[in-house]
Formats: structure tokens, C-alpha cells, sequence
């Protein structure tokens, strides 16, 4: 981030054009309807907001300077363009305003994947040096001390004392060997070491050999959400090395909606080579040991719940039916928000947004597209599957005084787990 | 080019032909000049297959995605009506196929006149709506530059000169007729360099969108 220029930020610019940001752009029509697609227009009603408008700077660029007309309008001196100002005035509405959800990619009705530009065009920002202090701040943690949210190693150890202490089992560290290392987001450690005592106890019972990398266990990924390869390429190295060096099969993604898209869709060309282990998401896993039979669960929830969709997981992960085969075996009033799976609405604080702190008021305002979600279902618990969607609820929840409790899914099933006694 | 009938020579004969060749070179240069930044090959261990999700894709984008069809009802009704109304005027009138078939030697059965008259009037009011619609509805009027209003008109005009034409309400007929192919000749010029090009490239746009979710296992 040191040494950001405008120049540089142009030369990012050029290296994210492709075939398919073209042909998006020679597409849009301003149509505006990616604006109603989008909790950032449709709770303001803002139309700096509309998904399309946050691209005018890398627009700009692909018009000036990928077009034939556009070159002879430039030459003409009939374009207006991309100046530090620029970028600065956009700022806000590429990272406060774009929690890349991918939404606005679902109705758009030429087909434009606009939230694909978005974290393409993220790059020539910060290389720019326009990017919000709560993120950079959070990339340079990761990169200096191993987690955005400055968690070391020392740290996880004392939550795994405690982990064992609560459950009587070893929590597996360093394991050469062993089929599966498991990553945790800095959040699961601090606020959400549940998580941990679930993953002990359904590993046991399903006989799962798994470990935790002392050296990598730090599962987010600041620069895909910064918009910086070079940050992203760095952390998901490390997980990389260390798995390699563990000689694992199989990385598990927790349940950190953005960490999965850093790990296993855009980490392998990050790093310009496909893995020598596969990346499966937690939800994934736990639905396959459903499916062989090797974990039972035991009465269901009597509160009437709903999912929440996490977008990184479901709409731009993929992982689309293990969320609802967990949720089938331990819930019996189990209702669909009105708009789900794919289509559901984000929790407003994905994409690096939770990290910027200017951008609280407007993240709490957005969230009123969830709530208006909630209430038309009357649910007594919300479920879901990421520990950044679970904080930001919680937090967004608390804002508008709706006393509902949000919990990871991963530990429903440990609740209802039943467990061999030894 | 002193009389009607000059005119109406030169558009139909040199001036088409000028058109016609900027509008294909045109295209096709613009086509190339997307389609050659290529994209590189994607690593990640794919969940599902590109092609045919990219290619449902395709075709199920023509529907609306059922909330937008909800928020945004004006927009989804207005934009079938006046791209339906503008296809069966440009290709199921009877002088057109003549036309179309004298240049390229394929034919097909066309519709009656009296009913090409009403969808070019209804493709009319419509394109005359969207435009309000364009200057009035926040988000439109705020996105909206000059290639908007610029691709508007350049699409309208054939539209109500072609409507003119048929009425023979300005005389002599020449001259109407000749404004007509002179409309379309301004549309086939600025066609491809401007957003008019989505009438290809969204088939691109569809299909990358298409493609790169069925990676993921989603259908988008």
C-alpha cells in the first residue's frame, strides 16, 4: 500500500480488463434495474448507489482507452478523465457502498456480472491509495501479525485450552498427517469459540482425522476484500505452505463467508497453481458425514427458524443444499425468508464493509432490507453459516431493538449430535 | 440532389451502402476488439460445468428475475414491448423482407400492413414513455448521459419516419421515405460505437455471467 500512485492505480485498472468486463460494459443500457437489486439503493434510495454507477472510474478507463471510439473522443479531448479526485469521490461507493454480494450480477437483465468488476476494480483503487483505513488497517495486521483482527497464535492456544477444559478433548495441533486441517476465522477464535467446540466434538464422533496449523490458522483474507492480490496472494500462501507441509488432503473453509471465495475460488490463481489438497467448506463436509451416516443428530429445535444466506457461501460459493440437509435434521419449524439461496439479501457488512468503521451508520441503515426480511416471517432464531453475516446481525439486530438470537449452524448440529459415550 | 426523388436515389443506393459497410466493419471490429483481451484460464477446481450453464443463462436472462419484475415493473414491460413492437416492425413488414430478400436472397412470410401499422404505434408511445421514464425515474435520469438520449433517438427515429411513411403524411412520398432510410442509415453509423452494441454483446454477457457462477455450482 505504500508508494500508491494514480498511475499505479491506472496500471491495476488495465491489468483487470478482460473479454468479460468488456463485454459488460458494452452491455449496459442504464437500465438502473441492478439499483432495486441492491440493499445500499433500495434502503437510501440513493441512486449514487445503483451497482452499476460504483464502476465509473474503471469504466472510464476501459472506454478511453479499450474502444475505438472512445480513444478518438479522448483525442478529441471529449472524455473526462480518471483523476485522483475521482477516485477519491468513489471511495465510498465501491467499498463502504459494495459489500460484493453479487446480487446486482443475478437480475441484471443483459447479464452483466457487476460485483466481478467490483473486486476487479478494487484493485486499481488501493493500488491508488484510495482505500478506507479500516480495511487497510485490517490487511496490514494480516499481513504483519498473522490476522486482521490482530489474533496470534498464543491467543488460539489459550482458546483451545479452554475448548479441551469444556469438552474433554484434545484439540488436534501440527498433525502431520492428518486428513484435514481446519482454518478458523479470527472472529470464530475471539467472539465465536463455539465453533471450535463443535468441530472437536462432530470430528470425534465421526471419527474425522483432522488439525489445526499453528503456523496458518488465520482463514480470512483482507486482501480479497481490500481488493489487493498481492495482500490476498501473501495469506493465502501461508495456508498453503502450511498444508502442504502438514501434507493434508483436505482444508477446511470455516464458516466465514469470505474466506471461502479467498481459499477456494480465487486462492489457486492467486498463487498461479492448483492446489495438492481439495478446499471443502465446513457446510459441505458436515453434509457429506450426513450423508455416510457418521453423524446422528437427536431431537430439533422447538423455535421457529430461518437461514440466512450467507452470499460468499451460497450465491458466489455454491454451496447451495447443505445449509438446508443440516438444517432438515435438527429443525422442526424451519421457514424460508421470502428471498433465499441465491437471491437472498445480504447482511450488509460482507466485502470488507464491517471492517470500515465510518461506514457503520450506513451499514446499520441497509440492514433494515433484513429485518423487513425478518419480520414478515416472525421468527424466534436466525441461523446461518458466517461468523462476519453473525456479528453484523447481531449487531444490526441490536440497532433496530428486535430481540432475535443469531447462531452458526455448525453448532446446532453439535448440540443435537449424538455422541458415543466412552 | 436537387429533387425528392435525387434524394431518395442517393440514400437507397450510395448512402445504404456506406452505412452498411461502417455498420458490419464496425462490428466487427468492436466484437475483436472485446473479445481479444481474452481471460485467463481459471484454476480453482470447478464445482460444475461452464458451457451449459452459460448457455441457459442465454436464454433465461430474457426473463425477469421475479423481485425485479416487482420493483421494476415499468421498466421490464416498457423494455419487452418497444424491442418486440421494433423487431416485428423491422422484420415482418411485407416491403421489408422484399428488401432484405433482394440484398441477401432469403425470404419469409410477413404480416398484415394494418397490423404492422399498430405495433409500430404502440412500439411508438412506448419508446416515447421510456424516454419520460428515462428523464423522470431517479436512477435513470442520474445514469443517463448523452449516449443515452443519443441511442434513444437514433432508435426512435426509423420508428415514427417509417410510421410517417406509411401514412404518407408529408409529401411528396420521396422525400418521406427517403427521411425513413436516411433514420436508419444514422442508426446502422452510430450502432457500433455505442451502447447500441448491447444487441450483440449482451449474448457475451450472458454467457461469461452464465459461465463463471456454473463454475461455482450456481445457476445465475
Amino acid at each position: 500500500m505504500s508508494g500508491a500512485t494514480l498511475e499505479r492505480g491506472l496500471n491495476a485498472f488495465r491489468e483487470q480488463m478482460n473479454a468479460p468486463v468488456a463485454t459488460f460494459f458494452s452491455s449496459c443500457v442504464n437500465c438502473g434495474m441492478c439499483a432495486e437489486a441492491c440493499l445500499f439503493y433500495t434502503e437510501t434510495k440513493d441512486p449514487k448507489y445503483t451497482p452499476i454507477n460504483k464502476l465509473e472510474p474503471f469504466r472510464r478507463v476501459w472506454e478511453q482507452e479499450y474502444t475505438i471510439f472512445g480513444k478518438i473522443k479522448s483525442l478529441l479531448g471529449l472524455t473526462q478523465p480518471v483523476t485522483d479526485e475521482l477516485l477519491a469521490e468513489w471511495e465510498e461507493l465501491i467499498y463502504d457502498g459494495c459489500t460484493l454480494c453479487g446480487r446486482c450480477s443475478m437480475v441484471c437483465p443483459v447479464g452483466n456480472d457487476i460485483s466481478y468488476m467490483i473486486r476487479r476494480a478494487r484493485e486499481g483503487f488501493v493500488a491508488a491509495g484510495y482505500a478506507p483505513d479500516g480495511i487497510k488497517n485490517a490487511s496490514r495486521r494480516a499481513i504483519t501479525i498473522g490476522s486482521p483482527m490482530g489474533v496470534k497464535y498464543p491467543a488460539l492456544k489459550a482458546q483451545i485450552k479452554h475448548v479441551e477444559a469444556d469438552t474433554g478433548l484434545a484439540i488436534p495441533v501440527d498433525v502431520e498427517g492428518a486428513d484435514y486441517m481446519a482454518l478458523l476465522s479470527s472472529m470464530e477464535i475471539m467472539n465465536f469459540p463455539e465453533y471450535m467446540e463443535a468441530l472437536a466434538r462432530i470430528f470425534k464422533q465421526a471419527g474425522v482425522s483432522w488439525t489445526i496449523s499453528s503456523e496458518a490458522f488465520e482463514a480470512t483474507n483482507s486482501g480479497i476484500q481490500i481488493g489487493s492480490s498481492d495482500i490476498a496472494r501473501e495469506l493465502v500462501s501461508r495456508v498453503v505452505v502450511a498444508a502442504e507441509k502438514l501434507k493434508v488432503k483436505y482444508v477446511i473453509s470455516p464458516e466465514c463467508g469470505h474466506a471461502y471465495t479467498a481459499i477456494r475460488w480465487e486462492g489457486p490463481n492467486l498463487i498461479g497453481r492448483p492446489y495438492n489438497f481439495k478446499v471443502v467448506h465446513i457446510l459441505e463436509l458436515l453434509d457429506e458425514l450426513r450423508a455416510n451416516g457418521r453423524i446422528k443428530t437427536e431431537g430439533t429445535e422447538d423455535a421457529r427458524l430461518t437461514f440466512h444466506d450467507p452470499c460468499q457461501i451460497v450465491r458466489k460459493g455454491g454451496v447451495l443444499e447443505p445449509p438446508r440437509n443440516l438444517l432438515k435434521m435438527v429443525a422442526s419449524d424451519f421457514v424460508d425468508m421470502q428471498d433465499h439461496r441465491e437471491m437472498n439479501w445480504c447482511c450488509g457488512g460482507g466485502g470488507g464493509v464491517s471492517a470500515i468503521e465510518r461506514a457503520e451508520e450506513l451499514r446499520l441503515k441497509v440492514f433494515k432490507r433484513k429485518t423487513a426480511q425478518l419480520e414478515d416471517l416472525d421468527v424466534d432464531t436466525l441461523v446461518t453459516a458466517c461468523a462476519n453475516c453473525r456479528l453484523v446481525m447481531e449487531e444490526g439486530l441490536e440497532a433496530h431493538k428486535l430481540e432475535i438470537p443469531v447462531v452458526g449452524l455448525t453448532e446446532m448440529i453439535a448440540e443435537h449430535l449424538v455422541e458415543d459415550k466412552e | 440532389m436537387s429533387t425528392p426523388t435525387d434524394f431518395l436515389l442517393w440514400v437507397r443506393g450510395p448512402g445504404f451502402d456506406i452505412a452498411l459497410v461502417i455498420f458490419v466493419i464496425g462490428v466487427v471490429i468492436r466484437l475483436l476488439e472485446m473479445l481479444v483481451l481474452g481471460r485467463k484460464a481459471d484454476l480453482a477446481e470447478a464445482r460444475g460445468s461452464e458451457m451449459g450453464p452459460g448457455l441457459r443463462t442465454v436464454f433465461t436472462r430474457t426473463l425477469p428475475e421475479p423481485g425485479s419484475m416487482k420493483r421494476s415493473p415499468f421498466t421490464v414491460i416498457g423494455g419487452y414491448i418497444w424491442h418486440i413492437g421494433f423487431l416485428i416492425s423491422l422484420l415482418l413488414f411485407v416491403p421489408h423482407i422484399e428488401l432484405i430478400n433482394s440484398m441477401l436472397s432469403v425470404s419469409w412470410p410477413g404480416l398484415p400492413s394494418n397490423l404492422i401499422d399498430a405495433v409500430a404505434a404502440v412500439t411508438i408511445v412506448t419508446l416515447l414513455a421510456m424516454l419520460f421514464s428515462r428523464l423522470n425515474h431517479p436512477v435513470k435520469r442520474f445514469l443517463s448521459g448523452p449516449e443515452d438520449y443519443l441511442t434513444w433517438l437514433v432508435t426512435f427515429l426509423p420508428m415514427v419516419t417509417g410510421y410517417l411513411a406509411y401514412h404518407r403524411m408529408i409529401d411528396p412520398y420521396p422525400l418521406v421515405l427517403g427521411l425513413h432510410i436516411l433514420s436508419v442509415e444514422l442508426l446502422l453509423v452510430v450502432f457500433p460505437f455505442t451502447k447500441l452494441m448491447h444487441a450483440f454483446t449482451f449474448l457475451f454477457a450472458r454467457w461469461y455471467n452464465g459461465a463463471m457462477a456454473g463454475r461455482r455450482g450456481v445457476q445465475s
